[in-house]
């Protein structure tokens, strides 16, 4: 029987980030693929408060939220921290890790909406390129963990990815790597790291489900 | 080295009102600052250069911003003192867990519910009370959310309570009606000198709320 158990959806950057806190701790796990369409008994059983995934289930007990979940990860299996010991830096860190969190669901957002609504994210997603830019990524680091990544660099996934993406099938262009020369390199790095490479959700699986699923957005939305 | 600690706060800031209260329950001296947030001061624009928001926590020169951050770092830095996360690593996941659901539900709802009037209110109220039963439900039995003794999330909480009159006067309904065990839950907290001193008067906050609706041009 599994000790870990990882429930998720393989389109989502919060899964992602789960799985490669586990692979970057060398953590065996079992993952079952949840359809977000038709919830498994289960997920709605683990999860009864956001019914969301990614949950992950240690020894029978559930754990929701990635953020949650990636630093009980880091407490349970200290092998390569995610986290700084020194508690100010770990309080900036967090700080930065908060950021992407509350600023990610902005390039979602752009894909699910259109007209004002897909501007009003358009503009969140350019301004927190320009506080990543301008504030966390000062000091010529390779990584925001410094010469390895860390949590915030996980935190960061959907701008290295997620979002060239969503440029893509939506024309918008929101990130250009003159613009954001620190961020252009930091994606390169990030992007290349094995564990990160080797676990990407296919780019064009991506682009013609999201696509299929903005038609279909749009189209309610108007009928 | 001596220990300089600055907090820049806002009075009927609940996120402020979160750190205030941990640094009383770890009996920490520092110096308290109130910011004007129409005229924010240079000191603040420094300290939280990208969201330029109070509270924040200044410790021998270094800034510390977002509340709940700043609880988990005045925890860990005083830790020999009122612990206010647990120890055992699933229960600190459940602690954070239900830290970041207020965090989520309790000021953008409840923003809703003096912000808005007729349907649009009626909504807020139900998706509040929605939440706080939620919240009642995992209190349980226990004195506090953390158990015996204040922990992380009554932290994180309890700040909201010093609005609950507000909120009730402006959507013209009673919480304690709905939700008795958080009621007296919140009045035990009460009790406690950490938290009695970082939370302001009820009805100071209902008339911010109305000067707030004025300026707002709220009804």
């Amino acid at each position: 029987m599994a000790v870990v158990k990882l429930f998720g959806a393989w389109l989502s950057p919060y899964v992602y980030k789960v799985i490669w806190a586990l692979k970057l701790k060398g953590i065996p796990y079992e993952y079952i693929e949840e359809d977000l369409s038709n919830k498994s008994p289960l997920l709605l059983q683990y999860n009864p408060i956001h019914k969301k995934v990614p949950v992950l289930v240690h020894d029978g007990k559930p754990i929701c939220e990635s953020i949650v979940i990636l630093r009980y990860i880091d407490e349970i299996w200290p092998q390569n921290p995610l986290l700084p010991a020194d508690p100010h830096e770990r309080a900036v860190a967090l700080f930065w890790i908060k950021f992407a969190d509350d600023k990610s669901p902005f390039i979602s957002k752009l894909y699910r909406t259109d007209g004002e609504e897909q501007q009003v994210a358009a503009k969140e997603c350019f301004e927190m390129l320009e506080v990543i830019e301008g504030h966390a990524l000062v000091g010529e680091k390779k990584f925001f963990g410094g010469d390895e990544i860390n949590m915030v660099d996980i935190a960061f996934c959907s701008v290295a990815h997620w979002l060239g993406v969503i440029e893509g099938f939506t024309g918008l262009k929101i990130f250009e790597p003159h613009k954001f020369p620190r961020l252009n390199s930091w994606i390169q790095n990030f992007k290349s790291i094995p564990v990160i490479k080797d676990n990407l959700p296919d780019t064009d699986k991506m682009s013609a489900v999201l696509k299929r699923r903005r038609e279909m957005l749009l189209a309610s939305k108007s009928s | 080295m001596a220990e300089e600690v600055v907090l820049l706060d806002f009075w009927p800031s609940p996120f402020g009102m979160r750190s205030r209260i941990a640094l009383a329950e770890k009996g920490i001296k520092y110096e308290h600052k109130e910011e004007d947030l129409r005229n924010k001061s240079a000191l603040l624009l420094q300290m939280n250069p990208v969201h330029k928001k109070i509270p924040v926590l200044i410790h021998n020169g270094k800034p510390v911003c977002e509340s709940l951050i700043q609880v988990q770092y005045i925890d860990e830095v005083w830790h020999d003192k009122a612990p206010l996360l647990p120890s055992d690593p699933y229960q600190k996941a459940t602690a954070r867990f239900w830290a970041d659901y207020v965090d989520k539900k309790i000021y953008e709802v409840g923003g809703r519910v003096w912000k808005t009037k007729g349907e649009k209110q009626a909504t807020a109220k139900k998706e509040l009370i929605e939440t706080l039963k939620l919240l009642e439900k995992e209190l349980g039995d226990k004195p506090y959310f953390g158990g015996e003794s204040l922990g992380y999330v009554d932290v994180a909480f309890i700040p909201f309570y010093s609005w609950f009159y507000a909120l009730e006067k402006c959507g013209n309904f009673s919480i304690e009606a709905e939700c008795p065990k958080l009621i007296a839950w919140a009045k035990r907290c009460m009790q406690k000198e950490s938290v009695a001193k970082s939370l302001p008067d009820q009805q100071k906050v209902y008339d911010f709320i109305l000067e707030m609706k004025k300026h707002f041009g709220i009804e």
